[in-house]
């Protein structure tokens, strides 16, 4: 089977906006969703750096029942879902009555699970946890809890792949599509944003401290960048069989027509080039396209001196004749983490959708490797009719989309 | 605490926590149908018991526990043995 993949939905609650209108006038006008946490200082961090996302409000939007099982990264992915299922036109009793997957990507509830044994320590009784304790504490937060209440009977299950888990549940719904195993997938990333999960990470000292300046501190590319600054939310991207998305009338957004992925078989944190470049390629022959037509990437470039200067000499052994224009929108939102691959599939329609490229924010000077990419450091007018999304992990896990524009 | 700040306090949490009408809230209506309880709920009023009246409710106790009248008076003999404790 070689079905075409489409994507009907988009949803997104982040740092720079709660639906889809907030974020791309925050795009547009590049906005920084960074701010400062006092509470990780307080707790011994090195930064207190972060992006800065709202909690939303679920009492009235959903029953008890369902409400107590989900994690902080669960209640944002409920709300980018929503919005996102909303504008696939798909109903409650549509969905109910077809078989509909998701594929969701996150790798920590972190949050949950301190909560849970610093209870079981101070009262020495697991019954006092309450029911919703284990639902928000497993990696598969997400999807358990979506899949109940959306009543979804198709594919569930949750990919872990560090900060390209995103990426790749894009990445899988596109295959399980395409190789005709599901007609309908809701795909996305989540990203808890509190204390407990960036702990271990701060420890690495990848973490900006340019704490005196937050919306300066994550300048992807640009020579005097520091380390990332973490960031989270949710981005829900729904993909559908081309076939099945018309005869439904669902809109058809854009097409997704590439997957690449690959695994460094390196280090355990440090990028490297071999290893994205075989991704790229992957995901340009996947798609049957030459490096020259793609017209934008949004690149993974997460503010770290390696991570970044890795992704730039990779970007420019493929890209290096047609230099196509390129971004990293975590200058504005931070580093997403596990749901960094699938906001900025979102980032990026945004961009497609309104004719412009996002600024890399930030980016003044460049160093020896990024000064060969023709990166946008202002907002830049331009039809993009195809675009390349990178995301890179931890453990050498390499994953790129490629979308196109529907004529 | 007197019986009807038990009654006030239960009652208070009841129509808080599992978002049930206050008026559905009567002494001889059935304490499981009215507030919808599944197995996963009764986990959830153990800890909200012992949050509220300090006290561990062991599941066993339920069985006997039928209308609100029977929960109140279970609340109302915990509270009392642990007062006179």
């Amino acid at each position: 089977m070689n079905n075409r993949v489409v994507i009907t939905g988009l949803g997104i609650w982040s740092c720079l906006g709660k639906n889809l209108e907030e974020v791309k006038h925050s795009l547009y006008t590049g906005k920084s969703g960074i701010g400062m946490d006092m509470e990780r200082k307080a707790w011994g961090y090195r930064s207190g750096l972060t992006g800065i996302v709202e909690a939303p409000q679920l009492k009235g939007l959903l029953d008890r029942r369902a409400r107590v099982g989900l994690s902080e990264e669960a209640e944002y992915a409920y709300m980018a879902t929503i919005e996102a299922m909303k504008n696939a036109k798909m109903e409650m009793d549509w969905v109910e009555k077809n078989e509909v997957g998701i594929l969701y990507g996150n790798d920590s509830s972190a949050k949950a699970v301190s909560e849970a044994i610093d209870t079981i320590r101070a009262k020495k009784d697991t019954t006092l946890l309450g029911s919703g304790s284990i639902f928000q504490s497993m990696n598969c937060t997400v999807t358990m809890n979506l899949s109940t209440i959306f009543k979804l009977k198709g594919i569930n299950f949750t990919i872990s792949a560090a900060c390209a888990s995103g990426s790749h549940s894009i990445g899988l719904g596109y295959l399980m599509i395409k190789w005709g195993l599901q007609k309908h997938v809701i795909c996305g990333g989540a990203q808890e944003v509190n204390p407990f999960a960036f702990g271990s990470f701060d420890g690495l000292s990848a973490f900006s401290i340019r704490e005196n300046d937050p919306t300066k501190a994550s300048r992807p590319f640009d020579r005097d960048r520091d380390g990332l600054v973490p960031s989270g939310g949710a981005a829900t991207v729904i993909l559908e069989d081309y076939e099945s998305a018309v005869k439904r009338g669902a809109p058809i957004l854009a097409e997704v027509i590439g997957y690449g992925f690959s695994s460094n078989g390196d280090h355990i944190s440090n990028s490297n080039v071999d290893g994205q470049v075989r991704s790229l390629h992957m995901a340009l022959n996947g798609a049957g396209v030459k490096a020259a037509d793609i017209d934008y990437i949004n690149a993974h470039a997460t503010s770290t001196p390696g991570g970044d200067r890795t992704e730039a000499q990779a970007i420019d052994m493929v890209f290096g004749e047609s230099k196509p224009l390129v971004s990293s929108t975590k200058s504005m939102t931070g580093h997403e983490c596990w749901m960094a691959g699938a906001s900025e599939i979102v980032y990026s329609m945004l961009m497609m959708q309104n004719n412009f490229v996002a600024p890399n924010i930030n980016f003044e000077n460049p160093d020896e490797a990024s000064a060969k990419l023709n990166i946008a450091a202002q907002t830049t007018e331009k039809n993009i009719d195809m675009f390349l999304s990178n995301s890179f992990g931890f453990g050498g896990t390499n994953s790129s989309l490629i979308v196109k524009k529907i004529k | 605490m007197t019986q009807e700040e038990i009654i006030s306090k239960i009652n208070e949490f009841l129509v808080d926590e599992f978002e049930v009408d206050a008026e559905k809230i009567v002494p001889t209506a059935n304490l499981r149908e009215t507030l919808d309880l599944d197995s996963l709920d009764y986990v959830d009023l153990v800890v909200i018991i012992e949050s509220n009246f300090g006290f561990k409710v062991v599941a066993e106790d339920f069985i006997n526990i039928h209308t609100f009248q029977d929960f109140y008076d279970y609340v109302n003999r915990k509270v009392a043995e642990k007062t006179t404790a």
